[in-house]
């Protein structure tokens, strides 16, 4: 028997055709430099393990060309993934106080506030 | 266990590791990426960043974030290449992203135990 549900094929690059479509494959491509931060700070507990020499050897090879590229080019789908997620939360989740719907904006400040105290918390445990 | 089952918790640990890779990444990529490495800041003693590994706590909160990160970026990049490049390995994708998650979340714990001392 043929099979009758053909679908159009859709072209590998169509997330070329229009910004929003770039900007959608993007986000999504976040996912990967989530994945390598998780293991790039592995690598770091892992050296702090070791001692000293380990620890040294590590913010070396951070410090090096190829690294800080890589980490550049993270960093930024990082910050997209951070501004994207927040903003599409209250679509995402329907938060009620009370009965009483959690106005979009009242959630996207509430996320903020949660990035300011955890970078606080974070830096003022790792610089103290 | 069932189809049914697994998915949901697959989409909570993708939303979980959203919001925690959301709000814990930025200070620690700044932080142990360029700061320390760069000399911005002067990075802390071995022996500081060891005894914060070496609070159960840590461990457990570590542990966590690392873990439903790893999920979240499993499940995301799995779309991505379904979706976005188009490609039609469909088991042999999951197979990939949600078995380097798996592997991940064990060197996770084994890395995070040992540095616990």
């Amino acid at each position: 028997m043929s099979d009758l549900t053909w679908r159009r094929p859709i072209s590998t690059w169509w997330w070329l055709r229009k910004r929003t479509y770039f900007v959608f494959v993007m986000r999504e491509l976040s996912s990967l430099f989530v994945g390598w931060f998780v293991v790039f700070l592995l690598l770091l507990v892992r050296a702090v393990g070791r001692g000293d020499a380990a620890y040294h050897d590590f913010l070396d090879w951070a410090d090096s060309p190829v690294v800080i590229a890589v980490n550049v080019v993270g960093f930024a789908f990082i910050l997209l993934h951070t501004v994207t997620w927040f903003g599409v939360t209250p679509q995402a989740m329907a938060l009620r106080v009370r009965g009483k719907p959690v106005p979009a904006p009242v959630v996207i400040a509430g996320q903020y506030v949660g990035l300011a105290v955890v970078t606080a918390f974070i830096w003022w445990l790792v610089t103290r | 266990m069932t189809k049914r089952r697994v998915l949901p918790l697959v989409w909570m640990a993708f939303s979980g590791g959203g919001v925690t890779s959301a709000m814990f990444l930025p200070v620690l990529v700044f932080l142990f990426a360029f700061a320390f490495p760069l000399g911005w800041i002067d990075p802390p003693s071995g022996e500081h960043l060891r005894a914060i590994l070496g609070n159960p706590l840590t461990f457990l909160v570590l542990l966590g974030i690392f873990t439903i990160m790893l999920v979240h970026a499993a499940h995301r990049f799995r779309y991505t290449l379904y979706d976005g490049l188009q490609l039609k390995w469909r088991w042999q994708i999951a197979l990939l992203c949600y078995g380097g998650a798996v592997v991940g979340a064990l060197a996770a714990f084994l890395i995070l135990a040992t540095a616990m001392g």
